[in-house]
C-alpha cells in the first residue's frame, strides 16, 4: 500500500497547484467576462514578458501576481499589528483548507504502480478519503473564514473597515443556516456526510438531486452565492457604492490573500453545488456508476466533474452582471423570511418522502425518481410562490414601526401636496 | 433617518402581481441581458494607442501649441505680448528683442509655453493679430520632468513643420463654399 502521507502529499502538490492557477485564470476570465458583457474588449495586452507577443492577454495573471507581490509592504501605523497579519491568513488557510475533503474527481484504477509496490486499491480523488464528518468539515472551514471577515474589520482599526466587517459577518452568518438546511436534505437522501457517498448515491440511482430536490438546490446555490460574497449578495465589498469593507485597510500581498480566499469560497461553492446538486462526477452513459473504475471511466469522471464546475463558475461570472445588488434590508429579509423557511420546508418534503413517499411510489408502479422529481418541482412552485406572496421583495426602505410589517404598504397614502 | 420631513414627498412604488413578486421575471432579464451582450458582444473600445480617435475638425481642434512661420520661414510672431495677456492661466513667457528684420520692431528672443499650466481655451489663438499662435490637433503629450513640458521657440517651431500640411494657417485655408469647412490649403 502506498504510504498514506506520500499520497496524501502528491494530491495536496496537485490541488493546491491547479487551485492556485485556477484562481489566478478565473480572475482572467471574469475580467474578460465582464467585459464582453459589457461590450468592452477585456485584458488583451499583457503576453510574454519583454516581448511583444501578446497571447490575447494571457500574461495577465502573471502580471497582476507581480504587482501585487511587489508592492510596498506598508503598516498602517493605526493597526492591531498582530490581527492584521492573522485576518488575511485565517481567510486564506480556511478557504484551502476546505479542499481537503472535497474530491477531485471519482477513483483511479490501483494498477497505476508497478505490481512490486504492492498497491491494489483504488485511489480516492480527494485529500482525505474516506472522512465521514466531510461536509461538516466544509461547514467548519467555512465558518473559520467569518473570523478572517471579522478580525479584519477589527484590526484595521478604522470605522470604515468595522462597519463593513460587521455587515459582511451578519450577511455570512445569516445565510449559514438556509446553507446547512439546503444540505440537510441531501443528506437525508444520501445517509452520509461523505461528499462521495453523496455523489456515489446520485450516479446509482441516476437522478442528480436538482432534479429530485429543486427546492433545496434553489436554496442552497442562493446561499452558496452569499457564502461566496459573489454580487448579487457582495455587501462585503460593494465596491460601487460603499468603502471596500473589511480589507480597506489592505494592499499588497495581503489583499492578494483575501482576493485569492474569496475566489477559492467561489470555486468551493461550485464544487458544493456541483457535488451536492448536479451529481458529481457522473453523466449518464459516460461515467459509469460503480465502485470500481477503468482507466476511460476514472479520466471521464474528473473531466465531467471539473466541467460542471467550470460551468457552475461561468454562471457565478454572468450572474455578477445579471442581477442589481440586495439592499441590505433585503438581503436580510431574503435569508431570514424566505430562504430559511423554504429550507425548512425542503427538509420536511424529503424527510417525508423518504418516510413514505418512496413506500407510495413502488404501490402505486410508479417509478420512484420521476415521482420524487414531479414532487420536487411542485412543492418548488408552491413554496416560491407563497413566499412570493408572503414576503414579496422589498421594494421601500422607510424606517418601519415593527419588523414584521410588510416591506412595502399597498395601501400607501400619497398625502396631496407635501409628503408625510 | 426620519420620514416626517415636510419636504420629502414618497412616491409609492407600482404594485406588483405575483409573478412580480417572485423575482422570476427580474432573474431571467438580468440572466437574459447579460447572455445576449456576451454572445452577440460587439466591442466599443478604441484600442489606443495603436488606433487614434478620428479628429473631427483638426484645423479647429484645441491641442499643443505651435507657432507658425512666413514664406521665408521667420518666425510671424512680433512679440507684442497680446496671447501672454490674454491667456487665462499666465501660460506663455515671451522675451522680446529689437527684430532684425525691416518689416517689423520686435520679434521674440524667447518663447516659452508651459503646456502643463495651459489650460488649452484657445485664446491665445484668438487674440494674436498676426495668426503666428495657433492650436493644433496634437492631443496626446507627455513629458518624463516638468521641465520637458515648457515647450520652448524652437519646438514650437517645429509642431509647426509637422502641422503644416493638415492644419494649414487661418489665410492659406480653402474654406469649401458648399460645406464650409476649411480644407487643406498650400501652407
Amino acid at each position: 500500500m502506498l504510504p498514506i502521507a506520500l499520497d496524501a502529499l502528491i494530491k495536496i502538490a496537485v490541488v493546491i497547484g491547479g487551485l492556485m492557477t485556477a484562481a489566478a485564470y478565473l480572475v482572467l476570465a471574469e475580467r474578460w467576462i465582464a467585459a464582453w458583457i459589457q461590450d468592452r474588449e477585456g485584458p488583451n495586452r499583457v503576453g510574454v514578458p519583454l516581448t511583444k507577443i501578446r497571447l490575447f492577454g494571457l500574461g495577465q495573471p502573471l502580471a497582476d501576481g507581480v504587482k501585487f507581490i511587489f508592492k510596498a509592504e506598508y503598516t498602517p501605523g493605526h493597526v492591531d499589528k498582530g490581527l492584521y497579519f492573522l485576518a488575511p491568513v485565517m481567510i486564506f488557510a480556511s478557504a484551502l483548507a476546505v479542499f481537503a475533503v472535497i474530491p477531485f474527481g471519482g477513483l483511479l484504477p490501483g494498477n497505476i504502480f508497478p505490481a512490486s509496490w504492492g498497491v491494489s486499491e483504488p485511489i480516492n480523488l480527494v485529500i482525505a478519503p474516506r472522512l465521514d464528518v466531510g461536509m461538516i468539515y466544509v461547514f467548519a472551514m467555512g465558518s473559520i473564514a467569518i473570523y478572517g471577515v471579522v478580525l479584519g474589520g477589527w484590526a484595521s482599526n478604522n470605522k470604515y473597515s468595522f462597519l463593513g466587517g460587521l455587515r459582511s459577518s451578519a450577511q455570512l452568518i445569516a445565510y449559514e443556516l438556509p446553507m446547512g438546511l439546503g444540505i440537510l436534505g441531501v443528506v437525508l437522501s444520501a445517509g452520509s456526510l461523505r461528499l462521495d457517498t453523496i455523489m456515489q448515491q446520485q450516479a446509482q440511482t441516476g437522478a442528480w438531486n436538482a432534479f429530485v430536490q429543486p427546492l433545496g438546490m434553489v436554496v442552497f446555490c442562493v446561499a452558496a452565492f452569499a457564502e461566496a460574497t459573489r454580487l448579487p449578495f457582495d455587501l462585503p465589498e460593494a465596491e460601487q457604492e460603499l468603502i471596500g469593507g473589511y480589507h480597506t485597510e489592505y494592499f499588497g500581498i495581503k489583499l492578494m490573500m483575501y482576493l485569492v480566499g474569496e475566489y477559492l469560497h467561489m470555486i468551493t461553492a461550485a464544487f458544493l453545488i456541483v457535488i451536492l446538486f448536479f451529481g458529481g462526477w457522473h453523466f449518464w452513459g459516460l461515467t459509469g456508476s460503480s465502485d470500481t473504475v477503468t482507466w476511460t471511466q476514472a479520466i471521464l469522471r474528473i473531466i465531467v466533474l471539473n466541467v460542471k464546475v467550470l460551468g457552475m463558475i461561468f454562471f457565478f461570472m454572468v450572474a455578477r452582471w445579471s442581477w442589481a445588488r440586495f439592499r441590505y434590508d433585503q438581503l436580510m429579509s431574503l435569508a431570514w423570511l424566505v430562504m430559511l423557511p423554504m429550507g425548512m420546508v425542503n427538509i420536511a418534503y424529503v424527510a417525508v418522502w423518504q418516510e413514505y413517499g418512496e413506500q407510495l411510489a413502488t404501490q402505486a408502479g410508479l417509478p420512484p425518481q420521476i415521482a420524487m422529481a414531479v414532487c420536487g418541482w411542485a412543492v418548488l412552485v408552491a413554496t416560491w410562490f407563497v413566499g412570493a406572496s408572503m414576503a414579496p421583495p422589498a421594494g421601500d426602505n422607510r424606517p418601519r414601526r415593527t419588523p414584521l410589517e410588510p416591506s412595502f404598504p399597498m395601501n400607501l397614502e400619497i398625502p396631496e401636496g407635501a409628503g408625510r | 433617518m426620519k420620514n416626517d420631513n415636510s419636504k420629502v414627498q414618497w412616491v409609492a412604488p407600482p404594485k406588483l402581481g405575483l409573478l412580480g413578486k417572485s423575482y422570476l421575471m427580474l432573474f431571467l432579464h438580468g440572466l437574459v441581458t447579460a447572455m445576449r451582450h456576451l454572445l452577440f458582444h460587439k466591442s466599443i473600445t478604441l484600442q489606443s494607442p495603436d488606433e487614434r480617435h478620428a479628429i473631427a475638425d483638426p484645423v479647429h481642434y484645441r491641442g499643443v501649441h505651435r507657432l507658425n512661420k512666413d514664406e521665408q520661414g521667420r518666425v510671424k510672431c512680433v512679440a507684442c505680448f497680446l496671447c501672454a495677456t490674454a491667456c487665462p492661466a499666465h501660460c506663455i513667457d515671451i522675451v522680446a528683442e529689437e527684430s532684425p528684420w525691416p518689416d517689423r520692431e520686435k520679434y521674440p528672443k524667447v518663447f516659452n509655453i508651459d503646456e502643463l499650466r495651459c489650460i488649452f481655451c484657445g485664446m491665445c489663438e484668438q487674440a494674436c493679430p498676426v495668426e503666428a499662435i495657433e492650436l493644433t490637433s496634437f492631443y496626446d503629450l507627455t513629458g518624463a520632468s516638468r521641465e520637458e513640458m515648457i515647450f520652448d521657440k524652437e519646438k514650437l517651431l517645429s509642431v509647426f513643420d509637422q502641422t503644416k500640411d493638415r492644419e494649414p494657417m487661418p489665410s492659406k485655408r480653402v474654406i469649401s463654399a458648399t460645406t464650409g469647412v476649411a480644407a487643406g490649403g498650400q501652407a
